[in-house]
């Protein structure tokens, strides 16, 4: 088993892919975190929990779950946005969940604009701009997924979550496989059962703005 | 495949019934037919649901191609046509991947080398092309013989390279690379290369599946790059794309996607090891002497340990399926207790023998051959020569052989 473990960064100049380290994906029924298999249950309470402590929680839809291409993706961005009503809900004062969307991949120039949505070419400037401590990518093509995960990764100390429909993420701190508007749900009840529970980190100088 | 497990049990138009692959491939009859390694991949594609084959002839994957051409004609394939040179029809591979087709082509030798450039694109790309490489000389003077030499150039492209030893194992690693190719996280392109001629022309025992069976279709919408956006990467490479731009972000970001294709060679590892029921085979890995080869080689390796044994010398085998995924820890573990490990290959440069030396702790037990190249056969007799040689023991000069 490896030693690596996926953190928050900024881990390194050029971060390595942590499939490349010997980090595996779960198999059906499991997640991870931090690069270690674990049960569905805790990825859920621990996610939850993520999203409870954080300054700025933040949901970033793709575009798999923005178009409404089959009645699943309609579906799923309903409990999207379900789960963001309920970050708000949940979350003390002071802290700032959003809801930013990547709606496509194009490399974008000069820049983007990081107050309206992330790109996967440079997603540390939304991350940045925004101070956003703890993301969850969800309906993103998994390539797309991976290059934003480890240039966040590298360059921030956000924690970052994936919601993939797939088979998962090493690249991501913590993620869920196989993502169903059930799982979507799951967190969302999850994130209401603890409210109250968590302490922020309001207090942190610690945010996603390193550099 | 959550959509297309829905098609398992339903037929094509042909009356093949999609079948799920697990079942075809491990419970399903066998039938044992007398095939060439061309004939077989023309077997194997009849229960692929290839939507696209793309050909341009080369010795020694000419016939091949050609018998693919009779199985579109009997329908068994979506489209079929010729390319211009094996440049354009790599590209014209992609194109049609990059519109969600499972696409299926075959090369050899200079063809490869001619067509070098595609491959990263494919891989950068995540299009999960099968390209079968019937592996002969490349350089001049010209050889159409057998020679593994191509293989080397393959290794780091980011495809997955896979190296078959018979006929059979073409036949079930044709169907079962489209398996693993697939995997949303995977989702690479797979070099299936065997050694031409020997392979390809030679006559074989193939235990086929049954003809009524078939592959579920290859479903696009896993895939882990949207298919044919053309205002996205990795289509959209023309306008705007990253790589032309000079900043810091614009090299990290092109630095993750090699990273990330890497990353999925490295993810394709499990499933390799489920389809091809590991990355390597092994046989007396307690021995003190090991051969460890790959392709056609493993086949003389074999007959070698026969002959070693009649003399007395036991000789393990470490028979390399996979050469990308690399199987570093299982080679390392195969190889663990050897004294002296040999590795037969049919190129010049022993790029086997290099891959082998970076991966065991001390590498100074490898003996880097007996190698042929050029069309030469590897007689048995030579790789128990130099055993036998190393060993200290007496040999019989095989110099004069074929003059």
């Amino acid at each position: 088993m490896s030693q690596y473990r996926v953190l928050p960064g900024p881990e390194h100049f050029l971060p390595p892919a942590a499939a490349s380290m010997g980090i595996r994906l779960p198999n059906p029924g499991e997640a991870h975190i931090n690069g270690v298999i674990v049960s569905e249950e805790k990825a859920y309470e621990e996610a939850a929990k993520q999203f409870l402590m954080a300054k700025v929680p933040t949901l970033f839809p793709g575009p798999l779950v923005l178009w409404a291409w089959n009645e699943k993706a309609a579906k799923k961005a309903t409990a999207i946005r379900h789960l963001y009503n309920t970050l708000k809900e949940c979350v003390q004062p002071g802290q700032k969940p959003m809801l930013i969307p990547m709606p496509d991949y194009r490399p974008k120039y000069p820049k983007i604009n990081p107050e309206v949505e992330i790109n996967p070419n440079h997603p540390n400037l939304t991350i940045w701009h925004n101070k956003i401590d703890c993301c969850m990518f969800i309906g993103v093509h998994c390539h797309q997924a991976n290059l934003s995960l480890k240039i966040i990764r590298g360059g921030t100390s956000c924690y970052t979550i994936a919601m993939c429909a797939q088979a998962g993420h090493e690249d991501a701190m913590l993620s869920f496989r196989d993502a169903s508007v059930e799982k979507i749900m799951t967190l969302a009840d999850w994130v209401r059962k603890l409210k109250g529970t968590v302490q922020p980190r309001l207090t942190s100088a610690k945010s996603g703005a390193s550099n | 495949m959550a959509e297309n497990k829905s098609l398992i049990g339903t037929k094509n138009k042909k009356g093949q019934t999609f079948t799920d692959t697990w079942t075809m491939m491990n419970d399903a009859p066998r039938t044992p037919s007398f095939y060439t390694g061309s004939e077989v991949i023309k077997e194997a594609l009849r229960r692929a649901s290839c939507d696209v084959m793309i050909a341009y002839p080369i010795t020694p994957q000419s016939e091949a191609a050609a018998l693919i051409g009779e199985l579109f004609a009997e329908g068994y394939i979506g489209d079929y046509f010729r390319g211009e040179s094996e440049f354009a029809v790599m590209s014209q591979c992609a194109g049609a991947a990059f519109g969600g087709a499972r696409v299926f082509t075959t090369t050899a030798g200079p063809g490869t080398m001619r067509a070098m450039e595609n491959f990263p694109m494919w891989s950068g790309a995540r299009l999960p092309i099968q390209m079968i490489v019937t592996c002969r000389g490349i350089n001049s003077p010209l050889s159409i013989q057998p020679d593994t030499l191509e293989i080397a150039y393959l290794l780091n492209t980011g495809m997955l390279v896979w190296h078959a030893e018979t006929a059979q194992d073409f036949f079930d690693w044709i169907l079962k690379g489209y398996m693993v190719s697939e995997e949303p996280d995977v989702h690479l392109p797979l070099a299936l290369c065997c050694d031409g001629f020997f392979v390809t022309h030679t006559k074989d025992v193939v235990n086929l599946t049954p003809a009524d069976m078939c592959l579920p279709p290859y479903d696009p919408y896993r895939s882990p790059v949207p298919c044919m956006d053309m205002e996205c990467p990795p289509v959209r490479m023309m306008r705007d794309p990253f790589v032309m731009k000079s900043n810091y972000i614009s090299y990290a970001t092109h630095a993750s996607w090699q990273q990330e294709i890497w990353a999925a060679v490295e993810r394709s590892r499990k499933h390799t090891i489920k389809w091809i029921n590991g990355l390597v085979d092994t046989e007396n890995t307690d021995a003190d002497i090991m051969i460890v080869a790959s392709g056609t080689a493993v086949s003389q390796g074999r007959e070698a340990i026969r002959l070693l044994e009649d003399e007395g010398i036991r000789c393990g085998l470490v028979k390399v399926k996979s050469l990308r995924p690399w199987p570093e820890e299982e080679i390392r573990e195969a190889t663990k207790n050897a004294k002296h490990i040999f590795v037969p290959e049919f190129n010049v440069t022993g790029w086997l023998a290099k891959e082998i030396k970076a991966t065991i702790p001390n590498h100074h037990r490898v003996h880097s051959g007996p190698r042929v190249c050029g069309g030469m056969t590897m007689p048995p007799e030579i790789i128990v020569q130099e055993i036998k040689t190393v060993l200290g023991m007496k040999t019989v000069s095989l110099a004069g052989r074929g003059s």
